[in-house]
C-alpha cells in the first residue's frame, strides 16, 4: 500500500513535467499544425539557464534570496529565457518556411533542434551538470509513515497551479477564445478580426516558457541535467500529447499525467528495463481503438 | 494512347538524361580506383548505406506520404536477424539477405496492419513508438539473444565459398553500390507501374483514390512491407560491414536523419535521395575541422536549406499538369 502511494506520487510528479512540456507541443500544434521538434530543447535550455543562475558566483542567487527565492528566481529566468528563445526560433526557423507546407517545417524544426542542442553543448560543455545540494537541499518528511520529499510536493503544487492558470486563460478569457478559434480554423479566425500574429507570438512565448520552468523542476527533482535530455523528455511529452488528443489543452495535461503514472506503475509492477516499452505499447493500443487519442474529438473527413 | 504518351515521355527523358546517368555511373565505378584512401572509401560506403535506407524510406514517405519516424526499427530487425542467425547457426551472410528482408517485411506487416488506418501525425507517433519498442527490447536482451547494450559481434564477411570474400573497403564499396544500382532499377520500374501510380494517387488525395477504386489500405501496407524489406537488406549489409550490431545504431535520431534525407532530396525523388544521403554522410566529414561546431552548423544548414528549397534539392519531375509543388498539394489533401 505504501509502495503504491509513493509510486503514484512519483508518477504524478514525472507526469506533471510531461504535462507542462506537452502543453507547448499541443498549443503550437493546435494553431500551426506543426510538430515542434525543437520544443524538447527549449526545455533543456531552461534547465541550463536555471542551473547557471543557481551556481553562478558561488550560489549568489541562493545566498541573497534564500533557498526558495533562488529556486523561484531560477524558474523565472528559465521561463523568460526559454520564452525568448521560442520567439526567436519561430521568427527565424518557422515563419519563413511555414507557407510552403508542413513537411519542410518539420525538417526545419529538426534542424533547429540539432542547432540548439549543440549550442548548449558548446556553451556549457558535453558533461552532465548537477543541481548541487547547497542550492537545492532535501526536506524529507514523514507523513503517515510515508517518506516524502517536500520539494516533490512543491513541484507538484506549482505545476498544477501553472496548468490551472493556463487552463483558465485558454478556456475562460476572450484571448483564450481567440486562441481556440485560430486552432479550429486559422483563416476564418483571421477573417473575424483575430490577430493571428499575436496569437502565434503568444503560444511561442508561453509554450517554451512552461517547458523551461519544467526544465528547472526536473533539475531540482533529479538533480542531474544533460544537454541531450531534451530528446527523451520531448519524445515522452509528444507521446503524452497524442495520448491525450493533440490540439486541446486538457488532453495534453491529462495525457502527461497518465503517461507519468503508467511509467511508474510499469517500472514497479512490470519491469524497470521495460517501462518505456510498456508506455509505448499502451499508447499504440489506445490509438488502435481511439485513433484521435483519449480526449480527441472525431474530425470529419473533408474532400 | 496512355502507353504512347508514356513512351514518348520516357524517350525524352532518355535523350536528355542519358549522358548524365552514364557519367554518374562511371564516376561511381572509377571512384575507388582514383582515390586510394581507405577512409574516404569507407565514408562513401556509409553514404551507400544511407542511400539504401533513404530509398527504403522514400517508398513509404515519398511515394505514399506516410509519416514514418521509426524506420530504423526495420533496419534493426534485418541487422539482428543476420547477426543472430550468422553467429549461432553459421548461415552464410549472403543467404541471409533475403531472410533479413523477409523477416523485416513480415514484422512490418504484423505491426502495421492494425495501425495503418491512423492519419498523419498519429501514424507518426505510433511509428516512433514502434522504433523505440524495438530498440529498447534489443537493449534488454530478450532470451539472451541480442546481447543487450553490447550487441551481437563476430558476424562473418559476405562470401561465395572461397571464391570471393568481401573483406576490404574497396570490395565493400562495390558490393553496396552494385546492390543500390539494382535497387534503383527496380524502384524506377516500380514508380512507373500500376502500383507506383496507385501510391502517388493515395499520397495526393486519399479520398479521391478510394473513390476511384484503389484499395488504400492494401497499397499503404504494401509500401510499408516493401520499404521494410529494403531496410532489412540495408541492415544486413550494415551488420556485415561493422561485424557488430548494437542498439545504439538504431536510435530515434537516426530515424529522424532518414526522414531528413528524403525531405532534403525531395519527396519521392530517387536522385533526391542520393543528394540527401550525400548531405547527411559527407557534411560531418567536410566540417570535421570545426569539431564540436559541426553539428551546430549542420542544424543551421537544414533550416536555411528549407528556406530556399522547400521542395527539396532535386524534386520529382512531374507532368505538365502537376507542376505545382507536391508538398503544398500534400498539405491540402489532409495527410
Amino acid at each position: 500500500m505504501k509502495l503504491i502511494v509513493e509510486q503514484l506520487l512519483n508518477g504524478l510528479t514525472i507526469g506533471s513535467f510531461y504535462s507542462l512540456i506537452a502543453l507547448g507541443y499541443s498549443m503550437v500544434y493546435g494553431v500551426m499544425k506543426l510538430i515542434n521538434f525543437a520544443h524538447g530543447d527549449f526545455f533543456t535550455f531552461g534547465s541550463y539557464l536555471g542551473y547557471t543562475l543557481l551556481v553562478m558566483g558561488t550560489a549568489f542567487a541562493t545566498s541573497t534570496l534564500g533557498v526558495w527565492g533562488g529556486m523561484i528566481a531560477a524558474m523565472l529566468v528559465a521561463a523568460i529565457g526559454s520564452g525568448t528563445l521560442g520567439i526567436l526560433v519561430e521568427r527565424i526557423a518557422y515563419r519563413p518556411i511555414y507557407p510552403t507546407g508542413r513537411l519542410p517545417a518539420v525538417v526545419s524544426a529538426l534542424g533547429a533542434s540539432i542547432f540548439i542542442q549543440n549550442s548548449i553543448m558548446v556553451i556549457w560543455g558535453a558533461r552532465p551538470h548537477a543541481y548541487t545540494s547547497e542550492v537545492v537541499p532535501d526536506y524529507i518528511m514523514n507523513i503517515f509513515g510515508l517518506r516524502i520529499n517536500l520539494l516533490q510536493i512543491i513541484i507538484l503544487a506549482l505545476s498544477f497551479f501553472l496548468m490551472g492558470v493556463l487552463y483558465y486563460v485558454i478556456q475562460k478569457t476572450t484571448f483564450g477564445a481567440a486562441i481556440r478559434a485560430s486552432a479550429l480554423d486559422r483563416e476564418t479566425a483571421a477573417l473575424m478580426g483575430i490577430n493571428i500574429k499575436l496569437i502565434i507570438f503568444f503560444i511561442f512565448a508561453l509554450g517554451p516558457a512552461l517547458g523551461g520552468t519544467a526544465g528547472v523542476m526536473v533539475g531540482i527533482y533529479y538533480r542531474k541535467i544533460s544537454f541531450i535530455m531534451g530528446w527523451n523528455y520531448g519524445l515522452k511529452a509528444f507521446t503524452a500529447t497524442i495520448l491525450g488528443g493533440i490540439g486541446n489543452i486538457h488532453g495534453a495535461m491529462i495525457g502527461g499525467l497518465i503517461l507519468g503514472v503508467l511509467e511508474m506503475l510499469g517500472s514497479t509492477y512490470v519491469s524497470t528495463a521495460y517501462k518505456d516499452v510498456f508506455v509505448f505499447l499502451v499508447l499504440i493500443l489506445v490509438l488502435i481503438f481511439r485513433p484521435t487519442g483519449i480526449l480527441g474529438e472525431k474530425i470529419a473527413e473533408k474532400v | 494512347m496512355m502507353v504512347n504518351s508514356e513512351n514518348r515521355k520516357a524517350n525524352k527523358f532518355n535523350t536528355k538524361g542519358n549522358w548524365f546517368v552514364i557519367i554518374v555511373i562511371v564516376s561511381f565505378l572509377l571512384f575507388p580506383l582514383v582515390i586510394k584512401n581507405d577512409y574516404i572509401i569507407d565514408v562513401a560506403f556509409f553514404f551507400g548505406i544511407y542511400t539504401l535506407l533513404g530509398l527504403s524510406l522514400n517508398i513509404v514517405l515519398g511515394e505514399v506520404g506516410l509519416f514514418d519516424l521509426g524506420h530504423m526499427g526495420f533496419a534493426a530487425i534485418g541487422a539482428y536477424t543476420t547477426a543472430i542467425l550468422n553467429t549461432t547457426f553459421g548461415i552464410p551472410v549472403l543467404v541471409l539477405i533475403p531472410v533479413s528482408a523477409i523477416a523485416a517485411a513480415i514484422f512490418a506487416y504484423l505491426v502495421c496492419s492494425p495501425i495503418i488506418h491512423l492519419k498523419g501525425d498519429y501514424l507518426c507517433i505510433v511509428t516512433i513508438g514502434m522504433g523505440e519498442i524495438i530498440r529498447l527490447t534489443l537493449l534488454n536482451n530478450p532470451f539472451g539473444l541480442t546481447g543487450g547494450p553490447n550487441g551481437v559481434f563476430g558476424i562473418c564477411f559476405p562470401s561465395i565459398g572461397n571464391l570471393l570474400v568481401i573483406d576490404s573497403c574497396v570490395k565493400f564499396y562495390y558490393y553496396i553500390w552494385i546492390i543500390i544500382g539494382l535497387t534503383v532499377i527496380a524502384l524506377i520500374r516500380l514508380q512507373n507501374s500500376r502500383i507506383g501510380r496507385a501510391w502517388n494517387y493515395v499520397r495526393e488525395d486519399v479520398i479521391a483514390a478510394e473513390a476511384s477504386g484503389i484499395d488504400v489500405r492494401y497499397y499503404k501496407l504494401l509500401a510499408f512491407v516493401i520499404g521494410a524489406a529494403l531496410a532489412g537488406v540495408a541492415g544486413n549489409i550494415y551488420a556485415t560491414k561493422l561485424m557488430i550490431v548494437s542498439p545504439e545504431s538504431f536510435t530515434f535520431m537516426e530515424s529522424c536523419l532518414l526522414f531528413c534525407i528524403v525531405l532534403i532530396g525531395g519527396m519521392g525523388s530517387i536522385p533526391g535521395v542520393f543528394i540527401g544521403a550525400a548531405a547527411i554522410s559527407f557534411f560531418p566529414e567536410i566540417f570535421q575541422a570545426f569539431a564540436q561546431y559541426r553539428m551546430l552548423i549542420f542544424g543551421a544548414v537544414m533550416v536555411i536549406m528549407m528556406m530556399f528549397r522547400p521542395g527539396g534539392a532535386w524534386p520529382r519531375q512531374r507532368g505538365k499538369i502537376q507542376t505545382e509543388s507536391i508538398i503544398i498539394r500534400a498539405e491540402k489533401s489532409e495527410i
